[in-house]
C-alpha cells in the first residue's frame, strides 16, 4: 500500500518541481524563523541569533540538495539533461547527425518492411479472419503428390475429425457478371455453408449461409458479395439485401455484403463474392461434385482446437483418409490427406512467396549489419573529435558511468529518430512488394500491415541498433586517462592505433557483407536472364491465350462442340490470323494437365505393380502449329479426330525414349484411362510446369475425344492486343450475346508470371546488394578521409622529402584498397559456403559461379576506388608548409 | 559524510517516528520533543532532520499535510502513516533485541569466554 503515498509524491517531484522547492524553502524558514525566535528569548540579539540559527542547520543550499536526493528524481533528471544535451551535439554537427539518421532510417525501415511483409502474408494473411494461428490447410494426395479432394470425402473429415474445430471450404473460381451492358469476369469463392462463422466475419448487411444452403445440387442460388462489389458495382445500394443477380448463367439472391477489408481466404487474389458450395455444378458444369466422391475439386480450411500441432491433426486426418480409401477402393485407393501449415498453403501464393522471404529476411538483416557499422564508424570518428571534451569531463570528475550514460543517450536518440524514419518507410513500403511483383505481371493483394509486432520488433532493433553503436565511443572512453588531457591530438599516435585497428575491422565487415550481397544479387539476376531468355519450347510472344465462360453459360457438350467449331472458323478469319487452337490446359501458367495411368505395349511395369502416372492435354487440330512446337515425326490432330475415330495420341520425345527405349512408337498403343489409343505423331519437349523442371514425359490427345466445355483459346497472329482482343469479343457476341470473355494475356505473361518470385527476389537483392554497396562505400570513404586528416603531418613530411603527388595518392590508394582486399577475401569464403543456400531460385547456375564472384569482385573494387579517390586526391594537395608549421 | 552517521541516521529515523505516534508534528516541534524527552541528551543534528524527514516522507513511513503552527506561522506538519506505524513496531522490537544484546556483551565477565589455557 506504501505506493499509494510514494507515487504522487514522485510523480510531484517530477511534474511540480518549482513547487515541491518553494515549499522545501518554506519548511526550512520555518525552523529558522522558530530557532531565531529561541536564540532572541535566550537573549541574543536578533542579528547574533539570526546568524546562529543558520549555523546550527548547516549550509541551507546542502541541506536543501540532500533533501532533494532523497527524493530519488536524480535518474530522470539526469536523463533529461542527457537528452538536452545530446540534442545539441547532434544539431552542432546537421551533416553528421543526418548521414548517421539517413543509414539508421533505412536499416530500420528496410528491417520494419519486410517484417511487416512477412507477418502480413505468412503468419496472419487474411484480413479480418479470426484465430489464423490455428488455422491450416487441406489437400488431397495421390501417391504422395499434391492433388485437390473431394466433398464426400470432406465431409467424412469433418464428421470423424475431433481434433479440428471447424472445417470450411474456400474454393476460388471466376463467373461473368453482366449489369446492364457491361460484362466482365470477376473472382469468387465456393465456400461451404459454415464459411463465414468459421472465419468469423459477418456480413455488415443481410446474413452469411445458413446450415444446409450447401446441400442439394444447385440448389440455393443465393450470393454474399464483397464490400468492393457492392460499392463499385451496386453503387453502395443499401437495399440491395433480396435483389437478383446474373452470376454466370444462373440468377443468384444477394443475401449479404462482406465487412470492408474482407477479401476472402487466398493469398495473392480477392473474392469479390461467395457462393455456397451446393452451386458448384452450376459453376463448373455437368457432373454432381457434392455426391461423387471422384470428382475432386475441394481445396479446405481447418481451424484445430487450441492446444492441437498440427501433427496431432495431421495423424488423425491421415488415418480417417486411410479408412475412406479402404472403404471406397473404387475412387480413393492410394489417396490420402494432408495438413499444411498456412503459409505452405499449396493452393495459393503464399508457399510461392516463401523462398523469396527467406531471401528477403536475410538480406534485410544483411543491411542492418552493414548499416550498424557504418553508424559505429561514424560514431567512433566523432568521438575522437569529442576526445578533448570527453577528457575534460572526467578531469571536471565525471564519472565513467555518467560518460557512459551520456553516450548511451545520444546513441539511443540518434537509433530512436531512425527507427522513427524506419517507420516512416515501412509505411510508404507497405505496397511495395504489391507494387514489385505487378511489374512482374502478377495481380498481388499482399500488403503489409504496421500493427504492434512491426512496432515491437522494431522498437527492439532500435534498442540493439543503439547498444551496438551508442556504446562503441563508450568503449573508447576505457583509454581516456587525465594524462592525456589537454595533449594535441597528434602525440597519440601510437595509442590510436588500437581504435584504428577496430575501425578498419568495421570497415572490413562492411565489405564483406556487401560483397555477399552483390555476389547473390548477380548469381540471382544470372539465373533470372537464363529463366527468361530459356526457351519454353514453344512460342510464347505471339500467341494469345483467353477463354470464353462456355460452362456457366448453360452450354452442354453438344452446344460447346458446335459452338467451338463456329468459333475457332471465325478466329481463323480474322486478318492477321495465323493460326488458332483450343487446349484443356495452358503451360506455365496456374491451371493444371491431366493426369492418367499408362500402359505401353512391351515396356515391363516397374516392381511395385503399380502403372505410372503421366501428364496429357487435350488439344484441338491445329494446336502444334499454333504453339510452335516442332513435330518431329507423323501427324498432327486433324477434324477426323473426333468421337467416331479410333482414338489417338501424340507423344513427345521424352516419353518415346522413356517407354519405347527410343524405337519409332508411331502405330504403337498407348493406353490411357483404360482406353487404347494409336500414337501418330512425336513432337519435341517443350516445358510444362516451369522452366525450371527437368524434361517430363508427356503426351496429346485429341479434344474431340477427350472432351472439355471449357478449353482454353490459343491464337497465333501479328496484331497487337486490342484489335485481336475486340475481334475475338465481336465473334464470340456474334454467335452468342450472352457470352463473356476471360482476360487475353499472351502466352509470354502468363509464363513470366510463374516467375516473378525470381524477379521479385532480384529486384529486392540487387537494391538492397546496392544499398549495401553505397553504405560500404561511406564507411571506407569515412575512414580514408580520417585517416589522411590525421597524418597530414606525416604526408606534409613526405612531400617536403620529394614524394611526389602520385606517390601519396598511391599510398592513400593502397590503404584503402588493403581493406578492401581483406574484406573481399573474407567475403568470398563465406560466399562459397553461403551462396547455395539460394538454392531453388538458381536455374541453371552454380551457387559459386565465378563469372558472378568476378562481377562483384570488380564493382566493389571499383566503389572502393571511388571511395578513396576523394580522400587521397585530398592528401595530394596538402600544402607541407602549412602542415608542419600547424603543429 | 562520516561512517557513524549510518548508525545515527537509522536511530534518527527511529526516534522520529515514535516522537510522531504522539501527534503530527512539524520539524521544530519533533527536535524539540526529542531533546525535552530525552532530557537534553539526545540533540537532534538539524542538518540531519530535515533528509531524514523528507527520506521517511518518500518512503511513504509519514505523510505531510501544511498546517498553522502555535505561534500562527505556516508549517509543514508530519503525521505516521499506517505503514509507517507498523515499520515503527517492528524497527522497536528489533532496536530492543539489539540493545539487550549489545547490554549482554558489555556486561560479560572476560573470564567466561577466554579459557586460562588459550591465553598466553
Amino acid at each position: 500500500m506504501r505506493w499509494r503515498y510514494k507515487l504522487p509524491l514522485r510523480l510531484r517531484s517530477l511534474f511540480h518541481r518549482g513547487k515541491a522547492e518553494v515549499e522545501l524553502s518554506e519548511e526550512l524558514q520555518f525552523h529558522l524563523q522558530n530557532q531565531i525566535d529561541e536564540y532572541v528569548e535566550q537573549g541574543m540579539n536578533p542579528k547574533d541569533a539570526r546568524h546562529a540559527a543558520f549555523q546550527s542547520l548547516g549550509g541551507v543550499e546542502q541541506l536543501k540538495e540532500e533533501c532533494r536526493d532523497t527524493r530519488r528524481v536524480n535518474f530522470i533528471d539526469n536523463l533529461l539533461q542527457d537528452v538536452r544535451f545530446g540534442l545539441r551535439m547532434l544539431r552542432r554537427n546537421p551533416g553528421f547527425t543526418l548521414l548517421v539518421i539517413l543509414c539508421l532510417t533505412l536499416g530500420i525501415g528496410a528491417n520494419a518492411a519486410v517484417f511487416s511483409w512477412v507477418e502480413g502474408i505468412l503468419i496472419r494473411p487474411y484480413p479480418l479472419v479470426s484465430h489464423q494461428e490455428r488455422l491450416v490447410t487441406l489437400t488431397g494426395t495421390v501417391r504422395d503428390q499434391r492433388d485437390q479432394t473431394s466433398w464426400p470425402d470432406l465431409l467424412d473429415v469433418q464428421r470423424s475429425c475431433t481434433l479440428c474445430e471447424t472445417l470450411f471450404l474456400s474454393n476460388i473460381t471466376g463467373a461473368t457478371l453482366s449489369i446492364g451492358e457491361r460484362a466482365q469476369v470477376i473472382r469468387g469463392g465456393i465456400v461451404s455453408a459454415n464459411y463465414f462463422d468459421a472465419v468469423g466475419v459477418h456480413p455488415i448487411l443481410g446474413r452469411g449461409f445458413e446450415a444446409g444452403e450447401d446441400t442439394g445440387r444447385n440448389a440455393h442460388p443465393v450470393v454474399v458479395i464483397s464490400y468492393h462489389l457492392w460499392q463499385t458495382q451496386f453503387e453502395g445500394d443499401p437495399k440491395i439485401i433480396g435483389k437478383t443477380q446474373r452470376f454466370d448463367n444462373v440468377v443468384h439472391t444477394i443475401i449479404g455484403v462482406a465487412p470492408e477489408g474482407f477479401d476472402g481466404t487466398f493469398v495473392g487474389r480477392d473474392m469479390e463474392y461467395w457462393v455456397p458450395a451446393s452451386m458448384v455444378d452450376a459453376f463448373y458444369g455437368g457432373g454432381n461434385r457434392l455426391e461423387d466422391r471422384g470428382a475432386r475439386w475441394c481445396e479446405a480450411y481447418v481451424r484445430l482446437k487450441p492446444g492441437v500441432t498440427r501433427d496431432q491433426a495431421q495423424q488423425e486426418i491421415f488415418a480417417i483418409a486411410a479408412r475412406l480409401a479402404a472403404e471406397y477402393p473404387a475412387t480413393n485407393r492410394g489417396r490420402g490427406i494432408k495438413v499444411w501449415p498456412l503459409w505452405e498453403t499449396p493452393f495459393n501464393h503464399a508457399g510461392h512467396v516463401l523462398p523469396v522471404f527467406e531471401i528477403m529476411v536475410a538480406v534485410v538483416m544483411f543491411v542492418l549489419v552493414i548499416v550498424c557499422a557504418n553508424v559505429g564508424n561514424l560514431l567512433l570518428v566523432r568521438s575522437f573529435a569529442r576526445r578533448r571534451e570527453m577528457t575534460v569531463r572526467v578531469a571536471m570528475g565525471a564519472g565513467r558511468g555518467r560518460l557512459l550514460r551520456q553516450l548511451a543517450t545520444e546513441g539511443l536518440l540518434l537509433s530512436a529518430c531512425g527507427a522513427a524514419g524506419g517507420m516512416l518507410v515501412a509505411y510508404w513500403c507497405r505496397h511495395a512488394l504489391v507494387l514489385l511483383y505487378s511489374l512482374s505481371g502478377e495481380n498481388m493483394y499482399m500488403p503489409g500491415q504496421i500493427d504492434g509486432p512491426v512496432l515491437g520488433m522494431s522498437a527492439a532493433i532500435c534498442l540493439v541498433v543503439m547498444l551496438a553503436v551508442g556504446l562503441v565511443p563508450a568503449f573508447q572512453t576505457r583509454h581516456l586517462t587525465l594524462a592525456d588531457t589537454l595533449k594535441t591530438e597528434a602525440s597519440s599516435v601510437m595509442g590510436a592505433r588500437g581504435r584504428a585497428w577496430f575501425r578498419s575491422s568495421l570497415v572490413v565487415l562492411q565489405v564483406t557483407l556487401s560483397f555477399l550481397l552483390l555476389v547473390g544479387a548477380t548469381l540471382l539476376m544470372q539465373s533470372l536472364s537464363k529463366i527468361r531468355t530459356t526457351s519454353p519450347g514453344f512460342s510464347s510472344t505471339r500467341v494469345y491465350d483467353t477463354s470464353v465462360t462456355l460452362s456457366t453459360a448453360g452450354y452442354d457438350a453438344a452446344r460447346a462442340k458446335t459452338f467451338q467449331d463456329e468459333l475457332i472458323e471465325r478466329i481463323r478469319a480474322l486478318p492477321g490470323v495465323e493460326a488458332a487452337a483450343y487446349a484443356r490446359a495452358v503451360p506455365l501458367s496456374y491451371g493444371g494437365f491431366s493426369s492418367s495411368p499408362i500402359a505401353v505395349d512391351g515396356y515391363e511395369l516397374p516392381r511395385n505393380g503399380q502403372s505410372p502416372d503421366e501428364l496429357y492435354n487435350e488439344v484441338s487440330p491445329d494446336y502444334f502449329a499454333t504453339m510452335g512446337i516442332p513435330l518431329v515425326a507423323g501427324r498432327e490432330f486433324t477434324r477426323a479426330d473426333d468421337e467416331n475415330a479410333p482414338r489417338v495420341a501424340i507423344v513427345n520425345q521424352t516419353m518415346v525414349a522413356r517407354y519405347w527405349r527410343g524405337q519409332n512408337p508411331i502405330g504403337q498403343r498407348l493406353q490411357v484411362k483404360g482406353d487404347w489409343t494409336r500414337v501418330v505423331g512425336i513432337v519435341k519437349d517443350s516445358k510444362y510446369y516451369s522452366i525450371e523442371e527437368t524434361p517430363r514425359a508427356f503426351f496429346y490427345v485429341p479434344l474431340r475425344q477427350y472432351f472439355d466445355i471449357e478449353p482454353d483459346i490459343h491464337i497465333r497472329t501479328t496484331q497487337p492486343l486490342q484489335t485481336i482482343q475486340a475481334g475475338v469479343i465481336r465473334e464470340v457476341r456474334a454467335i452468342d450475346p450472352n457470352l463473356a470473355l476471360y482476360e487475353m494475356i499472351t502466352l509470354q505473361e502468363l509464363a513470366n508470371r510463374t516467375t516473378s518470385e525470381q524477379l521479385v527476389a532480384v529486384a529486392l537483392v540487387a537494391l538492397f546488394g546496392g544499398l549495401a554497396l553505397l553504405l560500404a562505400s561511406i564507411g571506407l570513404y569515412g575512414v580514408m578521409s580520417y585517416t589522411v586528416s590525421q597524418s597530414t603531418r606525416e604526408l606534409g613530411l613526405r612531400m617536403a622529402l620529394g614524394a611526389s603527388s602520385s606517390n601519396v595518392l598511391r599510398l592513400v590508394l593502397s590503404r584503402g584498397l588493403l581493406l578492401t582486399t581483406t574484406g573481399l577475401m573474407i567475403g568470398i569464403a563465406l560466399a562459397l559456403l553461403l551462396t547455395r543456400l539460394l538454392g531453388k531460385l538458381l536455374y541453371q547456375v552454380s551457387p559459386r559461379d565465378p563469372l558472378a564472384f568476378a562481377a562483384a569482385f570488380a564493382v566493389m573494387i571499383l566503389a572502393s576506388i571511388a571511395a578513396c579517390f576523394l580522400p587521397a586526391w585530398r592528401a595530394t594537395r596538402t600544402d607541407p608548409m602549412r602542415a608542419l608549421r600547424a603543429e | 559524510m562520516s561512517k557513524p552517521t549510518d548508525l545515527v541516521q537509522g536511530t534518527l529515523d527511529l526516534l522520529i517516528l515514535r516522537t510522531l505516534t504522539l501527534q503530527p508534528m512539524h520539524g521544530w516541534g519533533i527536535a524539540q520533543r526529542i531533546r525535552q524527552v530525552s532530557k537534553e541528551v539526545l540533540q537532534v543534528n538539524q542538518g540531519a532532520l530535515y533528509p531524514a524527514l523528507h527520506r521517511l516522507e518518500q518512503q511513504g513511513w509519514i505523510e505531510a499535510k501544511w498546517g498553522e503552527s502555535e505561534n500562527n506561522r505556516r508549517a509543514k506538519f508530519y503525521s505516521l502513516t499506517p505503514d509507517g506505524a507498523k515499520y515503527l513496531r517492528q524497527e522497536q522490537a528489533h532496536w530492543k533485541r539489539l540493545s539487550s544484546a549489545i547490554g549482554l556483551v558489555l556486561d560479560m565477565s572476560w573470564k567466561g569466554i577466554c579459557p586460562r589455557g588459550n591465553v598466553s
